[in-house]
């Protein structure tokens, strides 16, 4: 850049060669912004306020659109260090335009809609939509839309092209002020779940209803703006690599970190209310059931889009045994009954299992998808309706009892707890919680074992591993089974928790969000499935909003994961170098040494 | 009684006959190769004796026991290891868990016990690191362990994998082609582990090679494969004299020429002639 006085004078060739790309990039910002519209997106979003009084998630939508239509464009033009980059102004110009034919594209919708009605197609192109649109004016107000977008665009592209340590904390400081608004009545509710005493406090930063204060965003601006200057200003670094590795020398401060963030999750129900309660329950049986399915497919490679079928076996067998509705058998306690389900699961998972030994790969994705909606229409059918309830299903499904449980009296009646019954979201979710606990001990321990060594290598090349003396039969059949047992123990908390079981919660969706939750996670990755389900199962819970649009946002993270980070947000191989780090320096700088 | 005999075995593919009534006999430390032109039937042999595909007819007796009706993996418990033409590692798991599989059948231990971690297989487990170390010390891998399989070097690629075949406990091991792809140095470095393998764990070996100076530099006994058939076997000498072996590789005419020519050579000289480049 600093030399571009010496560049040869542009030509007006390379000048109309931008101007194409810009116009071609508008365009296609213009189609994706009618597609946010049209969906009734930014309609739906609008409602929600981001910050208070000053910007709604809707217009949040549109502006993050407008910066990304500037982004693209100056990144299309050449980064600054290329050759070929066009010079900062024009750069910054070309964004502008195509930002302004985006907008003005948007624009056109509302012009046309003023005179036509296209509601009978776009069933959201609303009045209040052009309302969003025209910022209130109706319209005379039009014009002002392609301008904003022209507006917001050329700042993102002159952004994009400031130095790390100005764009940083910019970019820190605005997304921490879109988390804290995206997630404001969770923060709220939690707060003044700590302590009533602080909810002044928390009314200064946070909205009554949703979203931020202005005095809030304020101050979540300023301060993250200012951890990320600093951070960038080496200032933190230096406490932060001495404490990390301080952290990997001593094990003893990681199990430390450990106990703490266990400690965590064991207050957060008794801080959050019964909503919260609720949705990490949820998340919980899906780490349940993500933590089988890693086993099945992250250690050894064998794909199952039935597993929802396990998870039925497990809920109806739950409620087989403690319903105390007409469908109830045995009234046993969920302790004794919690095992069961898992056995019966394993079982499942064996006969299950065999038929499909011999296909491989794509192929046995296709086998399996068929048994989750075997299972299903099985648990739906009226054949099996005088046992398994059909579409009525199974109701009055005795909650778990710490303590001695009464004997059974009727049909229709609970039995009695003497001691403490686990009835709401807030004590179940310990349930799950111990469950999972126990689940990824027992997936972690088999890794690490010679199973899982002969599932890795199943995984790699399953000839090869044949070859080696590991015998395929058995050595699938258990991932298959072990898999299953995890499924079926989710699936009976699950009866629990709901207290009745229906066929229509056994959907294949089940079994592709498990899939999905692995897949960004990190396949194989213990932590992955953590936080894979916090992504794609508790995000969506807390912002209903999106619910109509999760399908959606489901593909976008999806296509956005396989282009961006394959490997999953917490890959496998990392975490394994990580916990490798502390045991054996020697090995690993010996290796480190030799990067071949 | 040879280790391994091979009676009469045909492996057919459709109309192609990969393998036609071949006899072959390996006796017990023996250091033997196949050869043959590209497509004789070599690699579909090991293919045979290691399980992977079922024999049509005739029989492969190990150490007295027929095989040719087992899984791999009972004729891996049964003493026969193998590594592969293109390398087929573990290609995401290190060099220590390749080697590590391959202690697969050596081990006891339980999923139960895993989980349970009891004291038995946990002091299998730690047995068995002290022993995959061990194995790869002798492969001169050191340090190494802990590298992913895909990025180490392909010389240390090839040693892994036969690394991990020892690991299985073979007394006889079936190497494909050993040397393809390595420079001269790392090939020298090669055939003296081989040797190794023979000399210090007392394993036999048959390989199949392309490199006609590895060939006849290690081996004591040699078969050419050509159309599924044997069309000659003898000592390293025999098969450079052999009209029908040189006709394989070259065709018929050209077999005088080259015989007077590599009688003219000096057997183990610096000459890297390969017959079929």
């Amino acid at each position: 850049m600093l030399d571009g006085g010496r560049q040869e004078p542009m030509t007006t060739r390379e000048i109309r060669l931008d101007i194409v790309r810009a116009v071609r990039i508008g365009l296609l910002g213009g189609i994706v912004f009618l597609y946010l519209t049209l969906v009734g997106l930014v309609g739906a979003f609008s409602e929600r306020p981001l910050i208070s009084g000053f910007i709604s998630l809707g217009q949040t939508l549109l502006l993050l659109s407008m910066l990304g239509v500037g982004y693209v464009t100056a990144r299309l033009l050449g980064n600054p260090s290329a050759k070929s980059a066009a010079p900062q102004g024009r750069a910054i110009f070309m964004s502008s335009l195509a930002g302004f034919i985006s907008g003005g594209i948007l624009a056109m919708l509302v012009i046309i809609g003023q005179r036509i009605d296209v509601r009978d197609v776009f069933v959201n192109a609303t009045t209040e939509l052009y309302q969003i649109l025209t910022f209130g004016r109706g319209l005379p107000g039009v014009w002002l839309l392609p301008i904003v977008s022209g507006v917001a665009a050329g700042i993102s592209a002159a952004a994009s092209r400031l130095p790390g340590k100005i764009r940083s904390p910019i970019v820190w400081g605005l997304a921490s002020v879109a988390f804290f608004g995206l997630f404001s009545s969770l923060f709220r509710t939690i707060l003044t779940g700590i302590s009533p005493g602080l909810s002044p406090f928390a009314r200064l930063f946070f909205a009554p209803g949703e979203g931020l204060t202005p005095g809030g965003a304020a101050v979540f601006l300023i301060f993250a703006a200012g951890a990320a200057a600093s951070r960038r200003l080496g200032g933190q670094t230096r406490v932060a690599k001495a404490i990390r590795s301080k952290v990997a020398a001593n094990p003893r401060l990681r199990w430390l970190g450990y106990a703490l963030l266990v400690l965590v999750a064991l207050l957060l129900p008794q801080v959050s209310g019964p909503f919260l309660s609720q949705v990490l329950a949820l998340v919980g049986l899906y780490v349940l059931m993500g933590l089988g399915l890693n086993i099945t497919l992250g250690f050894a490679g064998l794909f199952d889009l039935g597993f929802v079928a396990f998870f039925a076996i497990g809920a109806y067998t739950m409620g087989l045994l403690t319903s105390y509705g007409p469908q109830g058998l045995v009234h046993i306690s969920f302790w004794v009954a919690a095992p069961i389900a898992m056995l019966v699961a394993m079982l499942g998972g064996l006969f299950l299992g065999m038929p499909v030994l011999g296909i491989r790969g794509d192929y046995l994705a296709i086998a399996t998808l068929g048994f989750g909606e075997i299972a299903r229409i099985v648990v739906g059918s009226d054949f099996l309706a005088p046992w398994l309830g059909g579409s009525q299903g199974i109701i009055g499904i005795q909650k778990p009892c710490v303590g001695r449980l009464g004997p059974f009296v009727a049909e229709g009646v609970p039995r009695d707890c003497f001691g403490l019954e686990l009835v709401g979201p807030q004590s179940m979710y310990y349930v799950v919680v111990a469950g999972v606990v126990v689940a990824a001990l027992v997936a972690w321990r088999l890794r690490e074992g010679r199973l899982g060594r002969a599932w890795m290598g199943i995984r790699e090349d399953e000839d090869v591993a044949e070859a080696l003396g590991v015998n395929l039969v058995g050595t699938k059949l258990l991932a298959y089974s072990l898999g299953a047992g995890f499924a079926g123990l989710s699936g009976g908390i699950f009866a629990v928790l709901v207290g009745s079981i229906f066929d229509s919660s056994m959907q294949l969706f089940v079994s592709i969000n498990v899939v999905a939750l692995l897949i960004v996670g990190g396949m194989g990755s213990l932590p992955g499935v953590f936080v894979g389900s916090l992504f794609l199962i508790g995000l969506p819970e807390l912002l209903r909003e999106f619910s109509e649009y999760r399908l959606l946002f489901y593909g976008l993270a999806l296509i956005v994961m396989m282009q961006a980070k394959p490997e999953g947000l917490w890959p496998s191989a990392t975490v394994r170098r990580e916990l490798h780090a502390g045991e054996e320096p020697t090995a690993m700088s010996e290796a480190g040494a030799n990067p071949a | 009684m040879p280790l391994l005999a091979s009676n009469n075995v045909t492996k057919r593919f459709g109309g192609l006959v990969a393998l036609s009534s071949l006899d072959f006999e390996i006796e017990k430390n023996a250091i033997a190769s196949i050869i043959g032109p590209n497509g004789a039937g070599k690699t579909t042999f090991f293919n045979c004796i290691a399980g992977f595909y079922p024999v049509d007819e005739g029989e492969i007796v190990f150490d007295g026991h027929p095989i040719h009706h087992l899984r791999p993996d009972r004729i891996s418990h049964l003493g026969i290891s193998r590594t592969y033409q293109n390398i087929r590692l573990f290609a995401n798991m290190t060099a220590l868990e390749n080697i590590l599989v391959g202690l697969h059948g050596e081990l006891r231990s339980t999923w139960i016990g895993s989980v349970l971690r009891t004291p038995g297989t946990q002091r299998e487990e730690e047995t068995s690191h002290e022993e995959a170390r061990r194995i790869l010390r002798f492969a001169g891998l050191q340090g190494r362990g802990d590298s992913l399989a895909k990025n180490l070097s392909y010389g240390d690629q090839r040693r892994v994998e036969i690394a991990r075949a020892l690991a299985t406990k073979p007394t006889l091991l079936l190497l494909d082609e050993p040397t393809a792809g390595m420079n001269p140095f790392e090939t020298e470095g090669m055939i003296a582990y081989i040797r190794r393998l023979r000399d210090e764990l007392g394993i036999t070996i048959l390989l199949i090679e392309h490199q006609m100076r590895v060939v006849m530099e290690i081996s004591e006994r040699i078969s050419v494969l050509d159309y599924g058939g044997k069309i000659a076997e003898g000592s390293p000498d025999q098969i450079q004299r052999d009209v029908r072996v040189i006709e394989a590789y070259l065709g018929r005419g050209s077999a005088e020429q080259v015989l007077e020519e590599s009688v003219d050579a000096h057997p183990r000289g610096a000459s890297t002639a390969t017959f079929d480049g």
